[in-house]
């Protein structure tokens, strides 16, 4: 597969709707980062392989249909011909090979752009810890001690891993601009490894329903130079707000379209404890049993 | 004494609510009132309701299915105003409580009681006729079926007066479905509606896979079958395999609720993943169980208005039956961003991928057929070249979808939701269209009007990509599904022509119901006196229309694919000189009487009225019994009856005797 290739081939193909729905602003077709870009050019490259076919299907049926329309009289007409040895492998090879085509990119892509596949990167990773809570994210900076509601801030260009975990019901964690999407489940852990390649803000949701607050479930990812992320998590530490239980169990009451805010002194090891179910409802002091660990990492 | 239910469960408050309730109590008063004053009640009840006629029963499974498509209709048409509207500091007329169950009906509604009974209807309608049989095998059975079916249909219309509908989406993920997140009686609901409905839906299932298997007419081999009763039967067998999971999931979820168990909760060691994978291995197939009749339907339509057999039947049906196997190998398709890792997502995106071959071989087939043909667009036909190019974009974003790497991106969104409304209403939905015009007048008797057709056509194949085609767009812009409210301002716009698109869909079904009326009207113009209005090459045309009760009077024989058209082309005369008494089975309260109890049972278990479940429970068990006690279920239909029928028909041969 040479993606490049593929690319310029088929950028014509989707022409008319691009023109279609130019003035439009397609955040999937205008990724922020090589994860949303790689991800970019399966659906342009999927969707000129298929038109291969399709497109010439549609002929087929105006042709065929417009033909031998029972008006035309002129056309031929064999009332007992049904079978043709040569069209039924035509007709079942064509779909074959498109589809090999397109189960080798699957094969190929679904490892390459596996969520918990590291981004390489000449910089280390930041770990930044998300929860889906009702209704509203929670983001844990774990090596910075502190923590966000609501906005999310990364350096342009340094991978970030996000670990994700739901407080409540199941939530998906999903920056459309950067890219992959990955559900956020109570008492489990999944991994989401992003990068930005532009500063900017960018818009961030829950994209699975998850309750009457769902709606207004919305963060801000904002990308932006690494001084600027160094002044951003220097406010963030200089908050007179806390991240501690306390503050986490208070956050955790239901609440909707809650206003950015930040913490300071992150609680060390409280989204492992979130994981864990030690703050569940009638978990008060549960221990984590193996299921639980087997699940982390 | 009434468990959880007092009279604070009707939403008195709530106007949108309550007009939608008046309407139906209104509605429900009229036909009741109707009924008496013309003194119909024990035709009624002596004629339908207790028939076991496979072709009123389908009738019945029809009526059901069209008033549960308004229903779910009413739904789409709040969901796309309510969308149109609340942008930014609007916040449009649904409160997300609202909004939540209104989405969630739709989903429910639109799949179990518009698109299931519509196709089982068409089932019962014609496939019995098509293999020259003179009835299912299990006529009682059948019965019990479609009243299952209907209960649970009441009781989701009855959620909305008496209490609230489930607010979790048409599939009920747990946590969200679970007692903590949603302690109300809307889950519960969901649950006992589709319990009911489910098991009437399985015994269907076994039903027609005995009557496909062991009832067909002589000299009919499997591979003479026509296509429609191939993929009837593999849709049946799906049935059969996956329906008993749905059952299964939907009983550990209720546990869960009412005995306090977790199976599906986050705590101790509840894993709500393993209902995710349960609901799927029943609900992908389901969408096969929906889709393959339809297929059938078409390829009975596309050779008798093209004048030609059916190109490449074997094709055909080894394409049905793949698909039938490959569609319980692709269920976690519906989540790969559950981050099951590169191996399992792959090789599910593959196995989906794979079924477009099948699926794409049937589009040739199609289009073969018409080739060198004499193609006659009346309006089943029409719907058939509307959904040859519908579906196939609907199948081209489908195996988009089926890319993990894409779906994850893209799953959710209103892309997805665009995907398989294009698969669902220009496959399914055009299908049952289709399929209704074509049968109509072997159903009923006479044809439906061609003209108020045509428009109807055209409102929905235009009002469909004017509804579906921007949320293609707005999922690329990033909007995801089941949103009461945005503000995004670039999405405005494209949900504004998304909403007018709904409203054109709605001009097609009032012309639709125009239609009915009209062709009521007409109907004497437009009979059908040979049974054959449209040239026909099935069996089902080679008897009168509307079939008599025991559908053949002579059981045909059968020497090719098109039976009747081979029947046609040796010229056999479908007179008969001489008849013999037909055995018929006797009709039966019992199915009405057993799935009454079990709605009775299934509302006792919303409200939490212990005493009236078990009394239901112990009422449908009595009936049961009482049933198979009862040795007086059949009897003969006189050879002189026979004769008095068939010569109504014209089908008695003048010189005989």
């Amino acid at each position: 597969m040479k993606p490049k290739f593929w690319t310029r081939f088929c950028r014509f193909l989707p022409l008319p709707a691009t023109l279609l729905l130019a003035g439009c602003h397609m955040a999937l077709l205008d990724p922020k980062g090589p994860i949303g870009e790689a991800e970019k050019s399966i659906i342009v490259t999927a969707t000129g392989l298929m038109l291969l076919v399709v497109i010439p299907v549609f002929v087929l049926v105006f042709v065929v249909a417009w033909r031998y329309r029972a008006s035309n009289t002129k056309a031929a007409y064999e009332p007992e011909w049904s079978h043709s040895n040569k069209i039924e492998a035509v007709m079942w090879s064509v779909p074959i090979v498109i589809v090999s085509i397109l189960g080798v990119i699957a094969w190929r892509t679904s490892h390459q752009l596996d969520p918990y596949r590291p981004i390489p990167s000449q910089f280390k990773p930041i770990h930044i810890d998300a929860v889906a809570m009702d209704w509203k994210w929670l983001f844990i900076y774990p090596d910075q001690h502190v923590a966000s509601v609501n906005e999310v801030a990364m350096p342009v260009g340094v991978p970030v891993v996000f670990h994700i975990t739901s407080a409540t019901v199941m939530n998906s964690f999903f920056i459309p601009r950067l890219g992959s999407q990955i559900y956020a489940m109570a008492n489990m852990q999944t991994a989401d490894n992003l990068v930005a390649s532009a500063p900017g803000t960018y818009r961030g949701i829950s994209a699975n329903f998850s309750g009457d607050g769902f709606s207004g479930m919305t963060f801000k990812a904002v990308a932006m130079s690494k001084a600027d992320f160094k002044q951003w998590l220097a406010n963030a530490a200089a908050s007179k707000q806390t991240m501690d239980a306390a503050a986490y169990r208070a956050l955790e009451k239901p609440s909707e379209n809650l206003p950015v805010a930040y913490y300071s002194n992150a609680m060390p090891g409280l989204f492992q404890q979130i994981v864990q179910g030690k703050f569940a409802p009638g978990r008060m002091v549960a221990s984590s049993d193996m299921r639980d660990s087997a699940r982390s990492e | 004494m009434f468990g959880k239910l007092t009279l604070s469960a009707i939403p008195f408050n709530i106007p949108i609510v309550m007009g939608a309730v008046a309407f139906m109590v209104l509605g429900a008063i009229a036909v009741l009132g109707i009924i008496t004053y013309l003194g119909k009640w024990k035709y009624l009840w002596t004629e339908w309701l207790t028939s076991v006629d496979h072709k009123k029963i389908g009738i019945m499974y029809l009526i059901l299915a069209t008033v549960m498509l308004l229903r779910g209709f009413a739904d789409a048409i709040m969901m796309r105003s309510q969308q149109a509207l609340s942008y930014g500091s609007n916040m449009g007329y649904l409160p997300p409580e609202h909004f939540d169950q209104v989405f969630s009906a739709h989903g429910t509604i639109m799949i179990f009681f518009m698109a299931m009974p519509f196709i089982i209807g068409l089932m019962n309608c014609i496939l019995p006729l098509q293999i020259g049989a003179r009835d299912v095998a299990f006529p009682m059975l059948n019965n019990l079926s479609f009243w299952l079916t209907a209960g649970g249909a009441v009781l989701i219309n009855v959620s909305l007066a008496i209490g609230n509908f489930s607010r979790t989406g048409w599939l009920a993920y747990p946590p969200l479905s679970e007692l903590h997140y949603s302690p109300g009686v809307g889950v519960d609901y969901y649950i006992w509606a589709l319990q009911i409905s489910g098991i009437g839906t399985t015994l269907t299932g076994v039903n027609f896979i005995a009557t496909i298997l062991k009832m067909r007419a002589p000299g009919m081999t499997l591979m003479r079958m026509p296509v429609f009763t191939w993929a009837s039967l593999c849709a049946n067998i799906l049935i059969v395999a996956t329906f008993p999971i749905l059952t299964v999931t939907l009983g550990l979820l209720a546990l869960d609720r009412y005995l306090g168990m977790h199976f599906f909760t986050n705590s101790l060691g509840g894993d709500p993943m393993m209902y995710l994978n349960l609901i799927w291995i029943w609900g992908h197939p389901e969408v096969y169980i929906l889709m393959l009749p339809i297929f059938g339907v078409y390829s009975e339509i596309v050779p008798t208005f093209s004048g030609k057999p059916l190109f490449g039947y074997t094709s055909m049906v080894w394409a049905t039956m793949g698909i039938a196997l490959l569609s319980m190998l692709v269920w976690l398709h519906h989540f790969f961003t559950m981050g099951s890792g590169g191996n399992v997502n792959a090789f599910f995106g593959i196995t989906t991928m794979i079924i477009s071959v099948p699926t794409g071989v049937k589009i040739f087939n199609w289009i073969f057929t018409m080739y060198r043909g004499r193609v006659r667009f009346e309006t089943p036909m029409l719907w058939t070249v509307g959904f040859l190019i519908t579906f196939t974009i609907g199948g081209m974003t489908g195996v988009l979808l089926a890319e993990p790497p894409a779906d994850f991106v893209l799953h959710n969104s209103l892309f997805l939701v665009a995907h398989f409304h294009n698969v669902i209403i220009g496959g399914v939905v055009f299908g049952v269209f289709a399929g209704l015009t074509y049968w109509f007048p072997k159903i009923f008797g006479f044809r439906l009007n061609e003209r108020i057709g045509r428009w109807a056509f055209w409102c929905w194949l235009i009002g469909f990509y004017v509804a579906f085609m921007p949320l293609y767009a707005l999922g690329l812009m990033g909007a995801t599904r089941r949103m009461d409210h945005y503000d995004v301002a670039a999405w405005h716009p494209l949900f504004i022509v998304a909403a007018i698109g709904s409203g054109i869909i709605f001009v097609g079904i009032m012309l639709q119901l125009a239609q009915l009326v009209v062709s009521i009207m007409q109907r004497e113009q437009t009979r059908d006196t040979t049974g054959d209005v449209w040239n026909g090459r099935t069996l089902e045309w080679s008897v009168p229309s509307p079939a008599p009760a025991y559908n053949f009077a002579r059981i045909p024989v059968v020497r090719d694919i098109d039976a009747f058209w081979d029947m046609k082309q040796r010229g056999v005369d479908l007179k008969s000189a001489t008849f013999v008494p037909i055995h018929m089975p006797r009709n039966s309260a019992t199915g009405f009487l057993i799935a009454g109890f079990a709605f009775v049972v299934a509302f006792a278990m919303v409200w939490h009225i212990w005493w009236l479940a078990i009394a239901g429970l112990a009422g449908a068990l009595v009936t049961l019994i009482r049933h198979a006690f009862n040795d007086d279920r059949d009897y003969h239909l006189g050879a002189d009856e026979v004769r008095r029928i068939e010569a109504l028909h014209g089908r008695v041969q003048a010189r005989s005797m």
